[in-house]
């Protein structure tokens, strides 16, 4: 079903916490460069996305990498260490072992890439949940990913902040780096992915790419998101 | 009252002509005390973030044997300790029995527990809010314990001075291992204990009003330092 060539294979994915189904035997394919996860509040947007990266185990079934592709992950709530900005960026590149002179320069590099050189000393704390995100989003970048997974992550910025954010998203999808990104927001999702995955309780109902899912939903279900999230 | 005020006057004057013993026993106070915390510090503090990061078996059973020692008796470690370097214990040879290094190690073993549980308390909470970030980036759970310990550190403040506060208070330990020699191991604590006991009350309470005068001093230098801090870092 995907668009480029498949680099991650989802088989029979089950999720159950205490009881509850959580993600459903959901089976796909991912080939494309710019994937968006669509659904309503508490489909499993999120959690299909941590099952993805590694950060949670699945209960059933299995998920392949036909290759082994680094990979990175920016959260909704940025989380900052208590240090500098640039120190921020580069603790991700100490973690890989990337030597003291290196690793300042990427870093370096990557907030400019954001936008932020201005602030590389200032404490990260300290810094508006705008600039938190996209000094996250230079951390992630700095390590050059072959995937980068987005969770929502303009849905706590404000419009210009989420403006940047987007820009900078395009612009990583633009460098070579996969996106697989979940979000609320449909004009994001138009603006930036190639594919939607469209999911609801726990289910993926439908992926198609962007201008089909959006003029031509098939899965009932996914009509009715989108006459009710379209403003 | 009476007393209250007769030992104001008789703690400022102690102070204000710089009495040479006072000056002394506080001073050995807070040498023990000080040296005591940052040792069990640089034990309890680790210790903490494994207990609250690590998975191993009998971590739960550590966690709670942790909690519950933070309410070791004094008497009972100085009596511990005691044992251990008396002459005919293991660590008799050493002859630190009746020496302010003996007193160190008793007021450390017994504060460990109370900073390491409070650590691990406070990297917890850190670790709930920074686990998938670190997981994410590749962190092993090991260098997790060490960002988190460096994170935390103005947190942490509050597990060091709960063991200060701890240590500089207790009298069992400090007087079974140190023996409260004159001019050698009597600390604050230990002579307040002598001077009531000799009938001294005035100099035991102006003793009494300096020994909350230093732990308030620390505690308030402790706090404006985190004040300043997490308003620095965030």
């Amino acid at each position: 079903m995907g668009l480029g060539m498949t680099w991650l294979v989802l088989d029979r994915l089950g999720l159950t916490e205490s009881g509850v189904c959580i993600i459903n035997d959901v089976t796909l394919k991912v080939g494309a460069g710019r994937t968006a996860i669509l659904g309503p509040n508490g489909a499993g947007k999120s959690t299909l996305l941590r099952l993805m990266h590694g950060l949670l185990r699945p209960s059933d079934g299995c998920q392949h990498w036909p290759q082994a592709f680094t990979q990175g992950m920016v959260f909704q709530r940025p989380v900052m260490l208590r240090t500098t900005a640039l120190a921020n960026v580069e603790y991700g590149l100490k973690l890989r072992g990337v030597n003291p002179h290196d690793r300042r320069q990427r870093a370096v590099e990557a907030l400019v890439r954001v936008g932020l050189p201005a602030i590389a000393d200032r404490p990260a704390r300290r810094l508006s949940g705008g600039e938190q995100q996209r000094v996250a989003l230079a951390r992630a970048w700095a390590l050059e990913p072959q995937v980068l997974f987005l969770d929502e992550p303009t849905a706590s910025l404000d419009p210009a902040s989420s403006r940047e954010v987007e820009r900078i998203i395009r612009e990583i999808a633009a460098s070579g780096t996969r996106i697989v990104m979940t979000t609320h927001n449909l004009g994001q999702a138009r603006r930036i992915a190639e594919e939607v995955i469209f999911i609801d309780s726990g289910r993926v109902l439908e992926q198609s790419p962007v201008e089909e899912f959006f003029t031509r939903p098939r899965h009932a279900a996914a009509q009715r998101f989108l006459e009710e999230e379209t403003p | 009252m009476g007393e209250i005020a007769t030992s104001l006057v008789l703690a400022g004057e102690l102070v204000a002509t710089g009495d040479e013993r006072l000056a002394a026993i506080v001073m050995l106070s807070l040498q023990v005390s000080f040296s005591a915390t940052l040792i069990a510090c640089l034990i309890g503090m680790p210790l903490g973030a494994l207990l609250a990061v690590g998975r191993f078996p009998g971590r739960r059973a550590l966690i709670v044997l942790f909690n519950g020692l933070m309410g070791l008796p004094p008497v009972v470690v100085g009596l511990l300790v005691y044992l251990l370097l008396s002459r005919a214990g293991p660590l008799g040879p050493f002859g630190l029995l009746f020496t302010p290094a003996a007193m160190i190690i008793a007021q450390t073993v017994l504060i460990v527990p109370i900073v390491a549980a409070l650590a691990r308390q406070t990297i917890e909470d850190e670790w709930r809010e920074y686990r998938e970030q670190l997981r994410s980036l590749g962190a092993s759970r090991l260098r997790s314990a060490m960002t988190l310990l460096w994170d935390g550190r103005f947190s942490l403040t509050t597990s060091g001075l709960a063991g200060f506060g701890r240590a500089i208070a207790e009298v069992g330990a400090v007087m079974i291992v140190g023996g409260n020699i004159d001019g050698v191991t009597r600390v604050m604590t230990t002579t307040i204990a002598l001077e009531t006991s000799k009938g001294d009350l005035p100099l035991a309470l102006a003793l009494g009003l300096i020994l909350i005068a230093v732990v308030l001093a620390v505690n308030t230098a402790a706090f404006v330092l985190r004040q300043w801090a997490e308003k620095r870092w965030g």
